[in-house]
């Protein structure tokens, strides 16, 4: 530093002010604000308005299903191991086509999502887990209001994440409505007969 | 893999233009890990025979050591090195890199892309080495461009434990070399032919081998599943720790993987010292039961005859007082089980000696003998690895093995397959006094030395062995008269090595620290006054109790005649013991009981103070297991509600005045240290070596005598849990020689002195005559409950009851 600061010295210590200082800066100042009552106005009344967001703004996630209404979640962890900040936590288990011994459906395929929890105080909602998801199971919806006033409401389950059913869809657990095999659905083999609502 | 010892000719080989010195006969694909080349394979294992079975290991060879080279490229795997041989691998050769991409996608043909779904998925050495040594695009049609893969119904099961998923195969054999090498159970084959090829089982032969867990180990892509643990968790949120395995006395390396604060699966771990790379199911699917329902929770103490819940402060206190007046009111007996960690079994041994003034604490918790203790006292204690003990390596290297009261496939399995690599390898012959010849024996190509049960002491006698052969000992000769003195007369007179070989992975670590009537902690003797004076001082008492103390046995029987007032017990179940009846009665007329159990049993429901111990994972500890090797391993969940046993007696004695000095496993591991083994005298077993037996081989009327022993998979309390591993099990059945089992039929009903068991007969050819086979304890609540005492005969008839 080549010189110590000097503290500011206010203009009037030193001279008089000029008389466009004292007559014309006040009007040009109140000109501002003259004019801005004449523009449109920016303030958002958010909690009474809500606009929408951008189409692809990250907001809270969701889990789809197939048009028959199994879940497309496989539990694969993808998600869990793609989240930079460990808030995803699944766990698997088997799907099973043997109802009469209280074997029970949720996805096509072999496996299915028993657990799934997102902790929405941990998430940063930067959208890795689904590019993780293998099966376009995970997606974000636009919604952003993710505010409680508690911690444990914040871990959001299944339940609270699964996509609503639309008509047409069913509840799982039951068997496969679309096709002989996972891969029907994997392949989209059921767009030829119905229209799915999944996504 | 392949290290280099002494004295072994070497040759020079070029791996990609670095020169390494390997042994002769190494392979290529080893030479080029000395040098740190990474071939992908998927086919080689070090411990299994080399196949070339999936051609993935091709690396080119321009010199094969003769000037020539090969003209196309060749399997590293089945390749041995050559003098001068010039081998470039996918690194510096395209010709290489261009053949593994060429079977990396022929490989890739028919496997499915649900590697999302896939337990291998994430730990997939086909994963990985598509990643490192595979094209991105396949130019056969049916891989992502709209064709079919050939698929197969999935999954099936080869075994209630063991999933196979066909389509995911590719065919490496590992599995079927396995079965077929190392255990010896070849139920697996590959079937069908060309693009049908697959693993399969022969119809109603499953694939019910103990140690079928290693093939899902070694299988290098999710083709092999097991049922405990398909679609539990994934391998990258798993936490992943070494142990060691608490169900026999092997001390099994194995790596327990976990999940938030869950075990999820067990693995085999890598000790080419103990057990390589391989381990029983037993070890390995048998977890679930530290997780019961049954599990105590908190210390409770009895009051109004109720248990009620209690503070740890609480019933330390109460057990105290109890403690304080049994002990005067004749003495506390201390009976400490087999499956304790080695602190554990010394903070008990302190407890009794230092707290309680006794040396009446015993932890055999099944049919045991004076002469037991004393042979132990006198051969076992303190010998190890170090000091001249017989080791895993040492079976192979023994010119003979003879096995005495001990079926290692059903008892340690550890044993077992490495006695059946030194069969295989170095063509070592074993022996096996037994009443026949088992399906073990008859893997490990050994001859049977036909002996009826109680008649092994004659037969040990008999016993013609060199200064090479090691006779094991199990620990079902404590009920055979003069048998384990006799095989210390052998060894004394002919110069063979002897190895004691326990059943639970406590019982070697109680021996050396004490938990025996007429031993102090690191093999003192009790009547010797200065291994006496040696503990005292290094514990700071002015005496220890002098006399030797009472057996488990005479513990029981003292407890019910009223001479001893109370009684610890730790883990021990009343089935196991000779006497189950008595030992309940005893418990039950004993005036004070404290016990200390993992979940609610017997002896728990009867006790005035129970409390709750540590399982395995959650405290660090050691197991010593029958070499004399001490296995150590950490603690993996940090549990605050439950407490190692070591710190529940520590709150005991503190109680009654007699502080033990020790809080922690790493305390009682320093005292332990710093006591170190006794470096006098030796224990000499009593001269007056109990009278030569009762020669069993009374033939009165037509009873028979019982021969019997604990299957792998059994209805042990610690195998509980696991519903599909117990479906392992090889059935109970009660095997006698032909002739009486074409009289019997089908099914038989034996009855002996306590009750009666109806089993269906299996007939064995060598069966000696006047002798009946049954599982220890896969009917019922065992034989010793249900069916007689230990070496009392038996009556059998024909059909059921």
């Amino acid at each position: 530093m080549s010189e110590p600061i000097k503290a500011p010295v206010a203009k009037g210590d030193h001279e008089p002010k000029t008389l466009k200082e004292q007559f014309w800066d006040p009007v040009a100042g109140f000109g501002v604000t003259f004019r801005t009552m004449f523009k449109k106005v920016v303030t958002e009344q958010y909690p009474f308005e809500k606009p929408p967001t951008a189409p692809r703004f990250h907001g809270r996630h969701q889990l789809n299903r197939w048009p028959d209404g199994l879940e497309k979640c496989v539990g694969c962890e993808l998600c869990a191991w793609a989240c930079p900040a460990d808030a995803i936590y699944v766990e698997g288990a088997s799907n099973s086509d043997d109802a009469e011994n209280g074997g029970e459906r949720f996805s096509p395929g072999e496996r299915y999502g028993r657990v799934y929890q997102i902790n929405y105080l941990r998430c940063i909602l930067c959208g890795l887990c689904i590019e993780a998801c293998p099966t376009r199971a995970l997606t974000m919806t636009n919604e952003y209001e993710l505010a409680d006033n508690n911690r444990a409401d914040l871990i959001y389950e299944k339940s609270d994440l699964l996509a609503p059913l639309l008509p047409g869809m069913e509840q799982p657990p039951h068997p496969m409505r679309l096709g002989e095999d996972e891969g029907a659905y994997y392949r989209n083999e059921f767009r030829a007969t119905t229209t799915g609502g999944d996504q | 893999m392949t290290t280099t010892p002494e004295k072994v000719e070497t040759v020079t080989v070029t791996i990609d233009g670095i020169q390494v010195e390997v042994a002769k006969d190494t392979l290529v694909i080893r030479a080029a890990e000395q040098v740190g080349v990474q071939i992908p394979r998927f086919c080689d294992h070090p411990l299994l025979a080399p196949v070339g079975a999936c051609r993935q290991c091709l690396v080119d060879v321009p010199d094969a050591g003769n000037g020539r080279g090969f003209p196309k490229p060749q399997a590293s795997c089945t390749l041995p090195v050559a003098d001068g041989m010039v081998v470039s691998t996918q690194l510096t050769s395209e010709v290489a890199d261009k053949a593994q991409q060429g079977v990396m996608e022929f490989l890739l043909i028919n496997h499915p892309l649900d590697c999302p779904v896939c337990d291998k998925g994430g730990e997939c050495p086909l994963q990985n080495q598509a990643m490192s040594n595979g094209q991105g695009e396949s130019r056969f049609a049916s891989s992502g461009t709209g064709g079919v893969k050939r698929t197969f119904p999935k999954p099936i099961n080869l075994s209630p434990q063991v999933l196979l998923d066909r389509e995911r195969c590719i065919v490496c054999q590992r599995c079927t070399r396995f079965a077929e090498e190392i255990p010896g159970d070849p139920f697996i084959a590959l079937i069908e032919r060309g693009a049908q090829q697959q693993i399969g089982i022969a119809e109603n032969a499953p694939f019910l081998s103990y140690f079928s867990g290693n093939v899902i180990q070694i299988c290098p892509v999710g083709a092999l599943t097991s049922e405990s643990y398909r679609f539990r968790s994934r391998p990258f949120d798993l936490v992943s720790s070494p142990a060691v395995a608490e169900h026999d006395a092997c001390g099994a390396a194995i790596r327990v993987d976990h999940r938030r604060g869950k075990v999820m699966r067990r693995l085999a771990g890598d000790d080419p010292d103990v057990n390589e790379e391989w381990i029983t199911d037993k070890d390995r699917f048998a977890f679930a039961y530290a997780t019961e329902a049954d599990r105590i929770g908190y210390p409770m103490v009895r009051e109004d005859g109720e248990l009620r819940p209690a503070s740890w402060t609480e019933a330390f206190a109460v057990a105290a007082r109890g403690l304080a007046t049994a002990r005067a009111a004749g003495g506390v007996g201390v009976l400490t089980g087999g499956r304790l960690t080695g602190e554990d079994a010394y903070a008990y041994s302190k407890f009794a000696r230092v707290a309680l003034d006794t040396n009446d604490i015993d932890f055999r918790a099944r049919p045991h003998s004076a002469e037991e203790a004393d042979f132990l006292a006198a051969h076992v204690v303190a010998t190890g690895p170090g000091g001249g003990g017989v080791t895993y390596r040492d079976l192979e290297t023994a010119t003979g093995v003879v096995l005495v009261g001990l079926e290692p496939e059903d008892e340690a399995g550890t044993i077992f397959l490495r006695l059946r690599k030194a069969v295989l390898h170095a063509g070592l012959p074993v022996r096996s006094v037994a009443p026949f010849t088992t399906r073990g024996l008859r893997k490990l190509d050994g001859t049977l030395i036909a002996t009826a049960p109680g008649a092994e002491t004659a037969a040990i006698a008999a016993l013609d062995v060199d200064a090479g052969t090691i006779v094991l000992l199990g620990e079902r000769l404590a009920t055979v008269p003069g048998a384990l003195t006799a095989a210390a007369d052998l060894a004394a007179r002919t110069g063979a090595r002897l190895a004691w070989v326990p059943r639970r992975a406590g019982d070697r670590g109680a021996v050396e620290t004490g938990c025996l009537p007429n031993l102090l902690p690191g093999g003192r003797p009790v009547v010797d006054a200065a291994a006496r004076v040696d503990v005292a001082t290094a514990w700071g008492l002015d005496r220890l109790p002098e006399t030797p103390g009472r057996d488990a046995d005479a513990i029981v029987a003292a407890l019910t005649a009223g001479d001893l007032g109370g009684v610890v017990v730790a883990g021990v179940d009343p089935a196991d013991t000779a006497d189950p009846a008595a030992t309940r009665a005893a418990l039950e007329a004993a005036t004070f009981v404290v016990a200390l159990d993992l979940r609610a049993s017997d002896v728990t429901r009867l006790a005035d103070v129970v409390f709750p111990v540590a399982p395995i994972t959650d405290r660090a500890g050691s197991f010593v297991n029958w070499e004399g090797r001490v296995r150590p391993f950490d603690q993996i969940f940090a549990n605050p509600a439950s407490l190692p046993e070591l710190r529940i007696l520590a709150g005991i004695a503190e109680e009654l005045d007699a502080p033990l000095g020790f809080r922690t496993v790493d305390q009682v591991w320093s005292e332990m240290e710093q006591l170190g083994a006794w470096d006098g005298a030796r224990a000499t077993a009593a001269s007056a070596a109990p009278a030569e037996p009762a020669t069993a081989a009374v033939q009165a009327g037509d009873s028979l005598a019982l021969a019997s022993w604990k299957q792998l998979v059994d209805n042990g309390v610690m195998q509980a849990g696991d519903k599909h591993y117990l479906a392992t099990a090889r059935p109970a059945v009660a095997k006698v020689a032909p002739a009486l089992a074409a009289a019997l039929g089908d099914t038989a009903t034996v009855t002996g002195d306590r009750g009666s068991v109806t089993v269906p007969v299996e007939a064995v050819d060598d069966m000696v005559e006047g002798v009946v086979w049954l599982p220890a304890n896969s009917t019922g609540l065992g034989l010793l409950t249900d069916l007689a005492s230990p070496g009392s005969r038996v009556t059998i008839t024909g059909g059921a009851v």
